[in-house]
């Protein structure tokens, strides 16, 4: 197996971080539907205070990836480790309390609730007055607490955290979404072309959110279609095509012809010898 | 939280707040103006277009009949006809707020009804325990058909069509050859047959102000306290006299003829419960996020099928008391109970109250509010000696009003990209 690795590499000699553990590292992942193989003996893995791009054509098995670290899939066979120890993500649930959150493309957000109550939806605090009963929400508590993030992560376009989800732009979604997948104590956050929908100025907000994941010392994971984009936050590239890991860059050895090759396989030795 | 910039359109009362504080009163009476209309324009109606109705409609029947529809006697006589409708209706919110119909609701008030009756004349049984009964009964009728939805996908529209039929066979059953069962028992009757003493009355319309006082400006200190941008005193004070008044204001006028109706204590109590249980809990909460979106509501980790279930079970447990207050006021239990027009006011009352029939967005006061414009309308159609027909017409017009104004708004909300 340690052979694919190495194929799969793509030159990059994780130069970047040598004496670093990963947090997460995913060994020879495979994953079908029915006859289609999504995901052929994929490795991979995410560093503290890293951002992973992961790029490839439609089909190329990059949200099956995702999914399959975010919980949403079980993959048919390979390793997940998770700080050093073998785990195993089989549903969300599981995905979330190793300390991986995922923003997902639809983002997940209910329109009807102002940014606090979505923020902390599903893990409300609660006073327990008398256990199981009478447990009124502690809104003070999780207002405070999502001005604290949204603060550390320097969100600042939102006017109030009272204001319904249904007000905001789609770039204060999107950071509204993302600084709900940090609250959690996330080691890992997974993001689903967290850009595809917004315009110039709201994707560099967004970008530069991600950017502040990786001062926090978190690992990001960002799935995107956009290589200027991609080029310009991500600390490595990784490329899958066909369900398998086409090649590795890391931040400033590849130019965008470079990581299209790899994309398309069209020049993908050349790629992969090239630096 | 910097940027002033109040075009875009976040309206929360913190935001009104922090308005006020910057501009002084007189600029920001303007600017809140000019955030009110974007706020309508959005579709964020909130209970504003249902009060403003009450009033033309109050004025209305008032001009029309010497202003003997706004007499004590009437509005006394007002509080019992709505508070079954009433009560069934809060279940109706909570259905709608999941973004689900429940078209069982009057038949599982039929069926209950004629359970305590048959109970309570025919086997002599205590009349706590008859109640208890017929409320475990809703209850248990809309939990079974709440699994029935939650389990096996089929609509909450057809499996409650289904019951609205069954149940109301059920209660045909139950009453027997006989038909109506006369409830002369001296408990139940009073349920919607007495009246709390005058100094009760006012006990209750004292505590009613004093409890929102002290609990908005323990909010609000706190909120001080923890550093977070709270209202001024002013904004407070204003809610306060208002609440006040209108409290204290119903109590006085209703005590000028009986004394406040018990059945319209045990309306607003239950209103009062539902507000906090659906505003204050997790279980509310989950209500909304259900039905604002069902997938975002799964992937946080809520369970949506116990959600429903739940659901459904207040309906049918609503719709038991509903009942349980209908007998009351009739002293019978028959097999007209909860049928006719019983369903419809109740859905329509949650509607014409602001609740949005797209799930998610509204408030259990609605059921209150739009349950006190039906049966405005209804009464004082009565009082002006309209007969039924054009109660009917006049009902369905505006219930019909209610929901384009909710469809209008929805239009509204997405065209503004939202």
């Amino acid at each position: 197996m340690s052979q694919s690795r190495q194929k799969g590499r793509g030159g990059g000699q994780r130069a970047a971080s040598p004496a670093r553990e990963p947090i997460l590292e995913l060994r020879g992942i495979s994953k079908h539907f029915g006859a289609v193989q999504a995901l052929t003996e994929v490795d991979f893995e995410v560093y503290p205070g890293e951002v992973v791009a992961l790029v490839g054509d439609n089909g190329a098995g990059k949200s099956t990836l995702v999914k399959c670290v975010a919980g949403a899939h079980e993959p048919d066979g390979g390793e997940i480790f998770f700080e050093g120890a073998q785990v195993r993500i089989a549903v969300p649930n599981d995905a979330t309390r190793l300390g991986i959150e995922t923003v997902y493309q639809d983002l997940a957000l209910c329109d009807n609730l102002d940014v606090v109550q979505n923020m902390f939806l599903g893990r409300e605090r609660v006073h327990q007055l008398v256990p199981f009963a009478v447990e009124p929400l502690s809104e003070l508590e999780m207002e405070k607490r999502a001005l604290d993030v949204l603060e550390s992560l320097r969100v600042t376009t939102l006017t109030s955290v009272r204001a319904r989800v249904a007000q905001l732009s789609g770039g204060q979604r999107q950071s509204v979404a993302i600084s709900k997948a940090v609250m959690w104590n996330s080691k890992i956050v997974l993001l689903d072309e967290p850009t595809a929908a917004l315009g110039v100025a709201q994707t560099e907000q967004v970008l530069a959110l991600i950017a502040r994941l990786r001062e926090q010392g978190l690992g990001a994971v960002v799935i995107s279609h956009n290589l200027a984009e991609v080029l310009d936050i991500a600390d490595r590239i990784v490329v899958l095509r066909l369900g398998r890991r086409a090649a590795t860059f890391e931040r400033g050895e590849a130019t965008p012809d470079d990581v299209v090759a790899a994309i398309t396989g069209s020049r993908m030795l050349k790629a992969s010898g090239d630096s | 939280m910097s940027s002033k910039d109040l075009t875009s359109a976040q309206t929360s009362p913190d935001e009104i707040a922090a308005v006020i504080q910057e501009r002084g009163l007189r600029g920001s009476i303007r600017t809140l103006t000019r955030l009110g209309l974007q706020r309508v324009r959005q579709g964020e109606l909130g209970p504003l277009p249902v009060i403003l109705g009450l009033i033309v409609i109050a004025l209305y029947f008032g001009s029309q009949t010497s202003w003997v529809f706004l007499n004590a006697r009437n509005m006394s006589n007002l509080v019992l006809q709505i508070a079954a409708i009433g009560a069934v209706a809060i279940g109706i919110v909570l259905v709608l707020l999941l973004g689900e119909i429940d078209l069982s609701v009057g038949s599982i008030a039929g069926l209950t009804s004629a359970i305590l009756g048959v109970l309570v004349v025919y086997h002599d049984w205590p009349w706590w325990l008859a109640i208890i009964v017929m409320l475990a009964v809703g209850a248990g009728i809309g939990a079974f058909q709440g699994a029935w939805f939650a389990y096996f996908g089929v609509p909450a529209f057809v499996v409650t069509l289904a019951g609205y039929l069954a149940w109301q066979g059920v209660q045909l059953r139950v009453l027997g050859s006989n038909g109506t069962v006369n409830v002369f028992e001296p408990h139940i009757d009073k349920i919607a047959g007495s009246y709390l003493p005058t100094y009760w009355g006012w006990a209750l319309g004292v505590g009613v102000a004093a409890v929102y006082a002290a609990a908005n400006l323990l909010k609000q200190i706190r909120r001080r306290r923890a550093g977070l941008s709270s209202q001024p005193l002013v904004v407070l004070l204003v809610w306060t006299t208002i609440i006040t008044a209108i409290s204290l204001g119903a109590v006085g006028y209703l005590n000028d003829y009986a004394g406040v109706p018990t059945a319209g204590v045990i309306m607003l109590g239950l209103v009062f419960f539902f507000a906090w249980l659906t505003t204050r809990t997790k279980f509310g909460r989950y209500i909304y996020a259900v039905g604002g979106n069902v997938e975002a509501a799964r992937r946080a980790g809520i369970n949506v099928r116990a959600i429903r279930i739940w659901v459904f079970t207040l309906s049918g447990l609503m719709a038991a008391v509903g009942g349980l207050i209908f007998t009351s006021r009739l002293t019978a239990a028959s097999t007209q109970t909860g049928t006719g027009t019983f369903l419809l006011e109740a859905i329509a009352a949650a509607v014409i109250g602001g609740t949005s029939l797209f799930g998610g967005r509204g408030s259990v006061w609605s059921a209150l509010l739009g349950a006190l414009v039906i049966g405005s309308v209804s009464n004082g159609l009565d009082l002006m000696s309209q007969p039924p027909e054009i109660k009917y017409m006049v009902e369905g017009a505006i219930l019909l009003v209610a929901v384009t104004v909710d469809a209008i708004a929805r239009r509204g909300r997405e065209a503004a990209g939202r």
